[in-house]
C-alpha cells in the first residue's frame, strides 16, 4: 500500500479493543527491544494491563536481515489485568522483511494480521535485496497478511542523520498513534529511558517519536483504543530478573555469589548496581561450583547467602548443594530455567529442571523447592526462601524461567516490612554441653551455631555425622541423620496452606500447573468455563514439600492433568503406551505421591505455552471423553 | 576501666594451652607428615593465643583435609577441591575470623586447580597449607599432579607418565600473589617459622609443605632425608633467619630477598636441592575482602531506603505513589 492513498485522519474510525498483541522486530542492535519496552511502560502508565516478552536471537550478533535474527519485543496490551503473553500477534512493526519470515515460521503471527513494514529495501541498491523484499512482500500479501509499507528510513532521515539509531522511536510514535496512547506520557517515558544520556539525545528521540506519531496520524487508515483503568494503588513494572534482584535486596541477604549464565545474569547485573550501595556484595566467582561453595561458606559463617544461576550452572552446583544439605547450612539457590539438556536453548523458556531441583545431588538430599509463577512472585519468593532457609537450616531452590526473567507485568508496589529481613545471627550463649546438631526428635530442627560462639566449636562435615558433628562410624548415627534431615521437610509441610482451586471446586477436569504457566492456564480456564466446560485449575508454588489439600482437590474432579513446558511422551506416538510413557515432571510427582491417574500435556518450543493452545487441548480432551462415553 | 586484678584475671582466662586446640585423636598413619603440620599449627595457635571460637580451619577432601577434625576450633570439612571457595565465603562474610585452609596435592592442584589460581588473585587474608605428599593417599595410591615422573602407582603401574606439576612456579605466575613459601615436614623449626610468617602476612599465604607418605611412597624422600645437601635453606634479613644449629645441619643456603619476584620464580623452578623458606612476600597487595567491604554494616533502615529508591524508579503511577506516601 502506498502512503499517498491513505484515508485522511478525520475519516478514521477509532475501533475499541479489549486487547491487542503487538510486536516490534528488527535486526539486533536496531533498538526494537527498547521500543517495545517503552510501549509497554507507556501503556502501563495509561492504566492498561500489559505483559511484555522479549524476542531474543540466540546469537550475539546474527547477520543483518536474517530469518533467525529477529530481535524485539512483544507486548500484550489489555483493558484489564494481563497475566501472560497470550496467543498470536495482531500487529507487527518490522524493520525488514527477513525477520518477519522467522516469526511466520515460528507460528507467532496471527493469520492475516497487520504488518507495518519498512519499505526502504524495495529500492535497495543491491538488486538481490530489492528482489527478496518484493518477493517476500508479495508472498505475505498472498498469504493474507495486511501489509502497510512505511518509509521509516526516509522519514527518520528528515529528523536525524543516522536513521538506524532512531527508527525505534519513530516506530514508538506510530504505535502511540495507532493505540491512541498519550503522547505526553510517551515523551516522559523517553526522558526516563534515556535519563542518563545528554539532553540532545533525549530531544532527538522525542522529535523522532513526534515524527512517527504525525506520520501515522496522516497516513494510516486505522486507529485503535484499548480502554484503560488506572489502579488506585501504586504499581511497579519490572521484569522477573529485576524482581528477583529486588527480592534479594528486600530479604536482607548480604552476599550473592554467581557466575555469568544466560538467562540469569541480568538479575546479578542489577544487584551489582544497587546492592553494594547498602553494603551487600555480588561476588562473581571463577565458576559455578565456586559460586555455590562461596555462598555456602558465607552462609555457614553468617547470614544466609544466595547463588543465582541457570540450568547448566545448576547442574554444576549439585555437589555443593548436597554439602549444604548434609551440613544443614541455609542457602538460597535461584535457578532461572532455560531450555535443556546440556547447553540447550540458553535464551528460551522451559520448565525442565523440576525433577533435578527436587532430586538433584546424589544420595537423599532433601531440600525445599519453590517456583515463582508471576513477576510479582519472583520478588516475594526470594524473601520467603530466605526465611525458610534460615528457619529450617535448609537449601531452598527457587525456580523461575527465561520467560519470567524477561517478561514485564505491573504489580502492586511492595510495601516494605521489617519481617522480610533476616534476623541477626543467634548469639545467645552456648553451653559446653550444647550439641551442634541437637535435632528435635519430632521435627529434625536444631539450632545453628555460627563461628565466634565460645563453647560451640565443632567441625562441619559432608561426611555422615552424629549430633556432635563427629564422623559417624556407627550405622545408627547415619540413619538418624538421614531421618532428621528428612523430617524437616515434613515440618515445613505442616505450615503450608492448601493451594486454592481456580474456577469451580469440582467438575470434569482439574488442571494443575507450576511456575510461569499460571497466567495462561487461568486465562484458559476462564475462557473454557465461559463456554460451559467444567474446568478448574490449581497452581503450585511449593513443589517440595507439596502443600496439603492437593489430593482432596483432585478427588472432586473426574480427570486431572498438568500443562508443563518439559517433555512428556505423547501417547499418539506409535511405540508409546502406559508401560513406557514418560510423564512430565509435575505429573510424575503427582502420580507418585497421590496414586491418581494424572495425565499431562507439554510443549517445549522455547516459548511460553499459549492460552489458545491450552484451550484447544482441553476441548479435544473433554470432547474425546464425551464421545467415548456416548459410544460406550 | 578495668582494675588491675580484673585485667590479670582476663589475661589468665584468655591464655590458651596446647590442649585447648587439640580436637579428636588424629587417624593419620604413623610417620605421616600431617602429624608434623598439626603439631606446628597447634603450637602457632597457642603462641599467638588465637581464640578457638574465632578460628576456622577449612578443608577439602583427602588425608590432609581431615585436619579440622583434629583441631578444637571451628572447622569446615568440605568437598573435594572446594576448600578455597568455601573459605573465601567464610572470610567475606566474617572478616573477623582467622581462616586457615588445609588441602592436598590432589585437592588443590588437580580437582580444585581453578580455585587455587583464583584464590591467589583474590588475595584474601588467610593461610593455605598445601599438604603435598605427591600421591593420592585416602583413595589408596594413585598418581597425583605432583607425583614425580615414573612414580609407580595403582593408576600408573609402569610409572607416572607426565612431568610433575610444580606448585610454586604456578603460584608465582599468578597476578596478585602475595606470599609463597615452601617447607618440608622433617624440618619442624622452619615449618613453624614459615607458618608464623604466613599467619602474620596480611593477604593470601600459600605454603607448600612437602610431606612424607610412609604408607604409599615410603622411599620417595629417603635420599633427600639422608643427604642434607639436597635441601636449600632460604634466608634473608627480610625473610627467615636461620638458627645456628639449623645452619650447621643444612649447609646449603641461599640469601634470597623475598620481595624479588623474578628471583623467586627462578628459585621456585629448582627442585634439587629443594628450596625451603620464604620465596616471595608482598604485603602491599590489596585484600579482596577489604576492597569489597566498602561501607558500614547494613541496617534495616538502609535496606528499606535502597529498596524504596529502586521501587520509585519502576513505579508507573507516580500520582498514586504520592497519595500512598
Amino acid at each position: 500500500m502506498n502512503d499517498t492513498t491513505m484515508i485522511p485522519l478525520a475519516e478514521r474510525p477509532v475501533v475499541t479493543l479489549k486487547e491487542h498483541i503487538v510486536e516490534i522486530i528488527s535486526d539486533s542492535g536496531e533498538g526494537a527491544q527498547r521500543c517495545g519496552q517503552s510501549l509497554g511502560s507507556i501503556a502501563a502508565r495509561m492504566g492498561n494491563g500489559i505483559w511484555t516478552v522479549e524476542i531474543i536471537p540466540a546469537e550475539i550478533r546474527p547477520p543483518a536481515r536474517s530469518v533467525a535474527g529477529a530481535s524485539g519485543n512483544r507486548i500484550r496490551i489489555g483493558a484489564s489485568r494481563i497475566t501472560n503473553g497470550g496467543d498470536e500477534t495482531d500487529l507487527v512493526v518490522a524493520f525488514n522483511e527477513q525477520v518477519l519470515l522467522g516469526r511466520v515460521r515460528d507460528r507467532e503471527l496471527k493469520p492475516g494480521c497487520t504488518i507495518l513494514l519498512e519499505n526502504m529495501w524495495r529500492s535497495h541498491k543491491d538488486p538481490a535485496i530489492a528482489a527478496s523484499y518484493a518477493e517476500t512482500h508479495d508472498k505475505l500479501v498472498a498469504a493474507g497478511y495486511k501489509i502497510y509499507e512505511v518509509p521509516m528510513e526516509r522519514e527518520c532521515l528528515a529528523v536525524v542523520n543516522d536513521a538506524r539509531r532512531g527508527k525505534n522511536m519513530f516506530a514508538l510514535g506510530m504505535l502511540c498513534s495507532i493505540y491512541s496512547l498519550d503522547l505526553g506520557l510517551a515523551r516522559e517515558q523517553i526522558a526516563l529511558t534515556f535519563g542518563k544520556k545528554e539532553r540532545s539525545v533525549i530531544d532527538a528521540n522525542v522529535r523522532l517519536l513526534d515524527a512517527g506519531h504525525a506520520w501515522a496520524e496522516a497516513n494510516l487508515d486505522f486507529k485503535y483504543r484499548i480502554p484503560a483503568t488506572r489502579s488506585t494503588v501504586p504499581q511497579i513494572v519490572v521484569n522477573g530478573n529485576t524482581a528477583l534482584a529486588l527480592g534479594v535486596l528486600a530479604s536482607g541477604m548480604d552476599i550473592c555469589a554467581m557466575y555469568p549464565i544466560t538467562p540469569a545474569t541480568s538479575a546479578s547485573h542489577y544487584l551489582s548496581d544497587v546492592f553494594e550501595k547498602v553494603g551487600g556484595i555480588v561476588h562473581q566467582a571463577e565458576d559455578e561450583i565456586a559460586a555455590c561453595a562461596f555462598a555456602i561458606g558465607a552462609s555457614y559463617a553468617g547470614k544466609c547467602a544466595v547463588t543465582i544461576t541457570s540450568g547448566p550452572g545448576y547442574s554444576l552446583k549439585q555437589e555443593g548443594i548436597g554439602l549444604a544439605v548434609m551440613g544443614e547450612i541455609p542457602l538460597v539457590v535461584i535457578n532461572v530455567q532455560r531450555g535443556g539438556p546440556s547447553t540447550g536453548q540458553p535464551t528460551k523458556a522451559e520448565q525442565g529442571d523440576l525433577l533435578t531441583a527436587i532430586f538433584g545431588s546424589h544420595g537423599d538430599a532433601p531440600k525445599v523447592v519453590m517456583a515463582a509463577s508471576t513477576i510479582e512472585d519472583c520478588f516475594y519468593s526470594v524473601i520467603t526462601a530466605r526465611k525458610i532457609a534460615e528457619t529450617f537450616n535448609m537449601v531452598v531452590v527457587v525456580l523461575t524461567d527465561a520467560g519470567l526473567a524477561t517478561s514485564q507485568q505491573p504489580f502492586p508496589r511492595p510495601q516494605f516490612s521489617e519481617s522480610w529481613l533476616a534476623p541477626p545471627i543467634d548469639q545467645s550463649p552456648v553451653t559446653a554441653d550444647t550439641k551442634p546438631y541437637d535435632w528435635d526428635p519430632g521435627t529434625g530442627l536444631a539450632r545453628r551455631i555460627a563461628p565466634g560462639q565460645p563453647n560451640g566449636m565443632h567441625t562441619i562435615t559432608g561426611l555422615a555425622h552424629d549430633r556432635l558433628s563427629h564422623v559417624a562410624y556407627d550405622p545408627d548415627a547415619n540413619q538418624e541423620g538421614l531421618r532428621m534431615r528428612s523430617l524437616k521437610l515434613a515440618a515445613l509441610q505442616k505450615t503450608l496452606k492448601a493451594p486454592p482451586v481456580f474456577g469451580g471446586a469440582s467438575g470434569d477436569l482439574l488442571v494443575i500447573g507450576w511456575g510461569s504457566t499460571q497466567g495462561a492456564i487461568e486465562e484458559s480456564v476462564e475462557t473454557l468455563r465461559a463456554e460451559g466446560l467444567k474446568v478448574s485449575s490449581m497452581h503450585l508454588r511449593f513443589l517440595q514439600p507439596m502443600p496439603p489439600g492437593i489430593k482432596e482437590a483432585m478427588k472432586r474432579f473426574k480427570q486431572v492433568m498438568t500443562f508443563e513446558s518439559n517433555w512428556g511422551d505423547r501417547p499418539e506416538d506409535e511405540i508409546i503406551d502406559e508401560t513406557n510413557r514418560r510423564y512430565t515432571a509435575l505429573a510424575t510427582l503427582l502420580r507418585a505421591r497421590y496414586l491418581v491417574d494424572v495425565d499431562c500435556w507439554s510443549e517445549v518450543r522455547g516459548q511460553p505455552i499459549k492460552p489458545g493452545t491450552i484451550c484447544r487441548v482441553i476441548r479435544e480432551k473433554l470432547n474425546r471423553r464425551t464421545l467415548k462415553a456416548a459410544n460406550s | 576501666m578495668n582494675t588491675a586484678t580484673e585485667c590479670l584475671l582476663r589475661m589468665v582466662e584468655e591464655h590458651h594451652e596446647l590442649e585447648d586446640y587439640q580436637g579428636g585423636v588424629p587417624r593419620w598413619c604413623t610417620g605421616c607428615g600431617d602429624n608434623a603440620i598439626l603439631a606446628a599449627v597447634q603450637r602457632l595457635c597457642r603462641d599467638e593465643n588465637l581464640h578457638p571460637e574465632k578460628t576456622v580451619f577449612v578443608s577439602g577432601i583427602g588425608c590432609s583435609s581431615r585436619f579440622p577434625h583434629y583441631m578444637r576450633t571451628y572447622g569446615f570439612h568440605g568437598i573435594h577441591g572446594r576448600a578455597l571457595p568455601l573459605a573465601e565465603g567464610v572470610k567475606m562474610s566474617r572478616p573477623d575470623l582467622q581462616v586457615f585452609v588445609n588441602t592436598g596435592d590432589g585437592d588443590c592442584c588437580s580437582i580444585g586447580a581453578a580455585h587455587w589460581i583464583h584464590a591467589l588473585r583474590y588475595n584474601m587474608n588467610m593461610t593455605l597449607m598445601l599438604h603435598d605428599n605427591q600421591v593420592y593417599g585416602l583413595t589408596k595410591m594413585q598418581a597425583s599432579p605432583t607425583s614425580p615422573k615414573g612414580t609407580k602407582t595403582n593408576t600408573s603401574p609402569r610409572g607416572a607418565y607426565l612431568d610433575a606439576l610444580n606448585p610454586l612456579t604456578v603460584t608465582l605466575g599468578v597476578q596478585n600473589v602475595s606470599f609463597v613459601a615452601q617447607v618440608v615436614d622433617w624440618i619442624p623449626e622452619v615449618l613453624y617459622d614459615v607458618l608464623s610468617a604466613a599467619y602474620h602476612h596480611e593477604g593470601f599465604s600459600f605454603i607448600r609443605i612437602i610431606q612424607r607418605c610412609p604408607e604409599w611412597l615410603p622411599r620417595l624422600f629417603e635420599p633427600v632425608l639422608h643427604d642434607t645437601n639436597r635441601v636449600l635453606l632460604l634466608h634473608h634479613a627480610r625473610g627467615l633467619k636461620v638458627s645456628e644449629s639449623l645452619a650447621r645441619t643444612y649447609r646449603k643456603q641461599l640469601e634470597h630477598d623475598p620481595s624479588d619476584i623474578h628471583r623467586a620464580r627462578e628459585v621456585a623452578s629448582g627442585t634439587d636441592p629443594i628450596p625451603v623458606g620464604i620465596l616471595y612476600r608482598n604485603p602491599e597487595v590489596p585484600c579482596y575482602e577489604e576492597t569489597r567491604h566498602a561501607g558500614p554494616l547494613r541496617t534495616g533502615a538502609q535496606v528499606q531506603k535502597a529498596l524504596e529508591t529502586e521501587l520509585d524508579k519502576y513505579t508507573v503511577w507516580p500520582q498514586a505513589a504520592e497519595q500512598a506516601s
